[in-house]
């Protein structure tokens, strides 16, 4: 569903991404890791029409992403959460959630100014929508509170439902796991499973191994800017370039 | 009903300065809602008195008429220059913003043939009645009231929390920004026209810096969270030089310390001071 032929991206001199190729060919969760600086943030930032690419197509079932605004791509049905979280604190779960569904209003915007029960009626099921999305990530008990107060595992999983409703085909999760105790990361991992077992794709970029391993049918590792293997966990595990981007080399 | 007379003979053009400057701080809330910093809200208000007064006076237009072109050249000059501005963000949409301010003053002080320059227009019939202001004040924060509480009201807040987050909900974030600053063009605009027709005279000087931060100064001290909050904001800053009117000399220096004291007991607006439940969310309520 989704392809990257050859992608390079520039920033001045400096080449983040040189010749990156990856694909997703349909369901599963996906990972791509790498050292801390490999690009791979970047890559999502092409993906979702944050950053054009220098050189190189993106393509998401046919279409052609690159150049398209971050918008029109989320509307594609690619939905993504951030590294560092990027919910809209002042405002609680209900609304952050209610905003992403906004993309495909209930309502027309006459039928914003005048008092109407199909007003009413569209405001309360975007109302319901949204706490049957927080449901699906544990935070329907704290849906009317502001979401500056959550703690930072359920600041994550709120960036989840807030992306699940935009009704995405492919999700993309920037560290889903940083910053968590075991036990949070071990949620997180059973939620991820879940989303992936109701049909979604799921691309993962995330530095813990045992998370990503644990979770990945298939893992591309980036470093400096390239693709440097692909592959099952266990091929990953195996491949010396691998083991010497991370480790170096012996001797 | 004497004293009402009298009140009205000594006071109506403070009253229509309420209303009128209640339009204005709305016209700026709807882009400080956005998180947009924008002084261009004088200018519009000078386009649109211009335009309104040159109907009224030299084509023999229709109230009605001048107050709609007066409303509508606004919004499509904002239309025009939204577009590039609208893609810098902070400080450089001020300065760009304001850039236009000056541009828009100094093309009315220059094109004298048709606007009078430096001597401004006069002569403009006070056809400004207390209920014109009423209604477009009314029906104004009506439409806000409606706008704040709805889709598009969320996404606004959304978007002066967090743009891209925004952007990447699948909204169109600079359509939207376009949106808030056309309308607020267009009540700007309206303000200004509604201005022009009880003032008698207008003159380019009126519609310059200085104007730009009385209408920023409301947005921000009435507060955005809500569209009372430019209410109160332009009601404020209104008054607060009349009522300061007994202390002579001294008044400005007064003025200027009253707002400091309120932007410092709460920098997010007289409206947050009295809802702290909403908007303040990250700090804990204090009682």
């Amino acid at each position: 569903m989704l392809t990257l032929s050859s992608v390079s991206k520039n920033f001045g001199g400096l080449q983040v991404l040189q010749d990156v190729s990856l694909t997703i060919p349909g369901r599963g969760i996906f990972g791509l890791i790498g050292p801390n600086g490999a690009g791979k943030t970047t890559v999502f930032n092409l993906v979702t029409g944050l950053l054009a690419p220098t050189a190189g197509v993106i393509e998401f079932f046919g279409q052609r992403l690159s150049g398209m605004l971050p918008h029109r791509v989320t509307r594609c049905g690619i939905a993504r959460t951030f590294q560092n979280i990027r919910i809209f604190k002042e405002m609680t779960l209900i609304e952050n959630v209610s905003v992403a569904l906004g993309s495909r209003p209930q309502y027309g915007a006459l039928s914003v100014l005048v008092p109407s029960r199909r007003f009413r009626e569209a405001e309360r099921r975007e109302t319901e929508l949204a706490r049957d999305l927080l449901a699906r990530v544990g935070l329907a008990d704290k849906a009317e509170r502001p979401a500056g107060m959550l703690s930072y595992g359920e600041q994550r999983r709120l960036e989840i439902a807030r992306a699940l409703a935009t009704e995405p085909k492919l999700l993309l999760l920037d560290e889903p796991a940083a910053g968590m105790n075991s036990v949070e990361k071990q949620q997180v991992m059973d939620e991820i499973i879940k989303l992936g077992e109701s049909g979604l794709s799921i691309l993962i970029i995330e530095h813990d191994m045992r998370f990503i391993m644990g979770l990945c049918g298939e893992i591309t590792v980036l470093n400096f800017g390239r693709v440097i293997a692909h592959g099952t966990p266990a091929e990953i595990r195996a491949s010396p370039e691998v083991i010497e981007a991370y480790l170096g080399r012996e001797g | 009903m004497d004293w009402l007379e009298s009140f009205w003979l000594t006071y109506s053009t403070l009253v229509l300065s309420v209303g009128t400057n209640i339009l204005l701080a709305l016209s700026v809330y709807l882009t400080l809602a956005c998180g947009l910093l924008t002084v261009a809200n004088a200018a519009f208000m000078g386009i649109g008195a211009y335009t309104a007064g040159l109907l009224t006076v030299h084509a023999g237009m229709p109230f009605l008429f001048s107050l709609f072109f007066g409303s509508l050249l606004p919004a499509l000059v904002a239309l025009l220059i939204g577009r590039p501005t609208l893609r810098l963000s902070g400080v450089y949409l001020a300065m760009a913003t304001l850039a236009f301010g000056e541009v828009v003053r100094i093309l009315i002080l220059n094109a004298e043939g048709i606007t009078g320059g430096a001597l401004g227009l006069n002569g403009i019939p006070q056809l400004t009645r207390w209920f014109d202001v009423a209604l477009a004040v009314g029906l104004t924060l009506y439409v806000l009231l409606r706008l704040a509480r709805s889709r598009i009201g969320r996404t606004m807040r959304a978007i002066c929390q967090d743009e891209t987050a925004t952007e990447l909900m699948g909204l169109n974030v600079r359509a939207y920004k376009l949106f808030v600053f056309v309308l607020g063009g267009a009540l700007a605009g309206l303000a200004g026209a509604l201005n022009a027709h009880f003032t008698y005279f207008i003159s380019p000087n009126e519609y310059g810096f200085e104007r730009a931060v009385e209408i920023l100064a409301m947005g921000v001290l009435g507060g955005t969270g809500s569209p009372w909050g430019a209410v109160i904001g332009g009601v404020l800053i209104t008054l607060l030089p009349e009522l300061l009117r007994g202390l002579g000399h001294y008044r400005p220096l007064i003025n200027g310390v009253v707002l400091i004291v309120i932007i410092l007991y709460s920098p997010r607006g007289i409206w947050d001071l009295l809802h702290p439940a909403r908007g303040s969310a990250g700090a804990p309520a204090t009682h």
